[in-house]
């Protein structure tokens, strides 16, 4: 069992500690698993997260960052005042348990519904969008010189990459078809600065307490590109879960997202932002299209995926939003 | 000739029993993978009732749009090439009319509590 690897490892760099509780497995994909446990000492448990690659899971998905590279960013977003977790401990191979890295857990929420509609949260809400622009600022300014090697990209790319994704589905959708065209048509050009680009700024990667945001969480999808990539993405109908007239996650406007981004030193490209956001709609309509292939060819033989699949029209009618209004 | 309950109301009865008998008695995640599997029935049911005529009234739009016949996915896929061609676009007559039937006609069946499609309908009325 993973028990007694992990009190093995914990005892390595924690001085003091006596073993390890209740652990257990919040999330796993076939490749990457994320667990939670309690670090045992005299002076008090510490709270701590797992994420890892098991042994034998080796080759990450080729838009990933990798895990070696998460820990460094967590790390470099912590130091820098950001809101993100200690990185306790990098896995070693001879620890067993595989590639990955032992975080601090940060109490708080990531269920967007929860979010939205709890009253723990109410004082959080209106506050959410500012602060999370501040972050994301934070995040874009992140030193260069300390960041570990990513893939670069460019909206041209990116428009490639799910345009290849489609077509290799080989099931004709004339709204992604339009999607597309709209992007090419559109396609901005490269940034005129290339920054670290957080890849999945959105619930459920937020952890959230009554008093705002308090950590930024899975950085596998990180990547230098345009900072504006990130402003899109989170104000993508699809994370503001029917809440739709609050842009940013379902609780805020894209004006006190874009002042919190200001208030930080950096500027907002309106524009951009807006085709990061068609972008990111057709993403996630490529992403659940994604899901449901995986359903059918297996491992993942689930009715969570194969209903996924029929979400993919949700982001047909945003994108009909975006691109074609009708009359009002 | 098969013989009655249809399709339909065979699924229905599952879902119903489903939702109103055995969802009180299950908890955690199971619970989760419940509501799920009742929703995927429910999706079903709407799509055995509302896909006959949606599917004609598509195929109709279809082959007055590229002049052509065909079955339901090959006039799709036409359609979708000539929209990467650049063949059509918004300003063609009737390809944003098109557009929107079939995708509020997709959202009948997949999704019909999703937020955008439920404004849609309420601005159309």
């Amino acid at each position: 069992m993973i028990e007694a690897e992990l009190a093995r490892c914990v005892a390595s760099f924690h001085p003091g500690a006596t073993g390890i509780i209740g652990a257990a497995k919040l999330s796993g994909g076939a490749s990457q698993e994320t667990w939670t446990f309690d670090i045992v000492h005299p002076d008090g448990n510490v709270g701590a997260i797992l994420r890892r690659a098991p042994p034998g899971f080796g080759a990450a998905p080729s838009r990933a960052a990798g895990l070696d590279a998460e820990a460094i960013l967590m790390q470099l977003a912590h130091d820098a005042g950001l809101p993100s977790p200690r990185v306790l401990h990098v896995l070693k191979p001879e620890e067993g348990l595989g590639a990955g890295f032992i975080m601090a857990r940060i109490e708080g929420e990531t269920i967007a519904r929860k979010i939205l509609r709890d009253e723990q949260f109410a004082k959080a809400r209106p506050l959410l969008a500012r602060q999370l622009g501040k972050v994301a600022a934070g995040i874009h300014g992140l030193p260069a010189a300390k960041l570990p090697k990513l893939r670069q990209m460019t909206a041209t790319r990116e428009i490639g990459d799910l345009e290849r994704e489609y077509r290799g589905f080989d099931w004709p959708r004339p709204v992604f078809e339009l999607a597309l065209r709209w992007l090419r048509d559109h396609d901005p050009g490269p940034s005129d600065e290339v920054t670290l680009v957080h890849g999945d700024f959105r619930h459920g990667n937020l952890i959230i307490g009554p008093d705002g945001v308090r950590a930024v969480l899975d950085w596998e999808l990180a990547h230098f590109g345009d900072p504006m990539e990130d402003l899109g993405w989170i104000c993508v109908n699809s994370w503001r879960f029917g809440e739709i007239d609050k842009p940013v996650g379902g609780f805020g406007s894209r004006e006190e997202l874009f002042a919190g981004y200001e208030e930080a030193g950096r500027k907002v490209d309106p524009v951009r932002v807006m085709f990061w956001e068609v972008m990111g709609t057709l993403r996630w309509g490529v992403m659940c299209c994604g899901m449901m292939q995986r359903f059918r060819s297996g491992p993942d033989h689930s009715m969570e995926r194969a209903m996924i699949g029929r979400r993919a029209s949700e982001t047909e009618i945003d994108l009909l939003r975006l691109l074609a209004p009708r009359g009002r | 000739m098969q013989d009655e309950p249809t399709p339909t109301e065979l699924i229905k009865a599952v879902a119903d029993f489903l939702r109103n008998e055995i969802t009180p008695a299950i908890k955690g995640h199971n619970a989760f993978k419940l509501r799920v599997g009742i929703n995927a029935l429910d999706l079903v049911t709407r799509q055995l009732t509302l896909t006959q005529a949606a599917d004609a009234a598509e195929a109709a739009r279809l082959k007055q749009l590229l002049g052509t016949d065909g079955s339901l996915i090959e006039l799709n896929r036409a359609l979708s090439e000539k929209i990467a061609k650049g063949e059509v676009d918004l300003q063609t007559p009737g390809l944003a009319d098109h557009l929107w039937q079939t995708t509020l006609d997709k959202l009948a069946v997949d999704q019909p509590n999703y937020a955008s499609y439920k404004r849609e309908l309420d601005q159309k009325s």
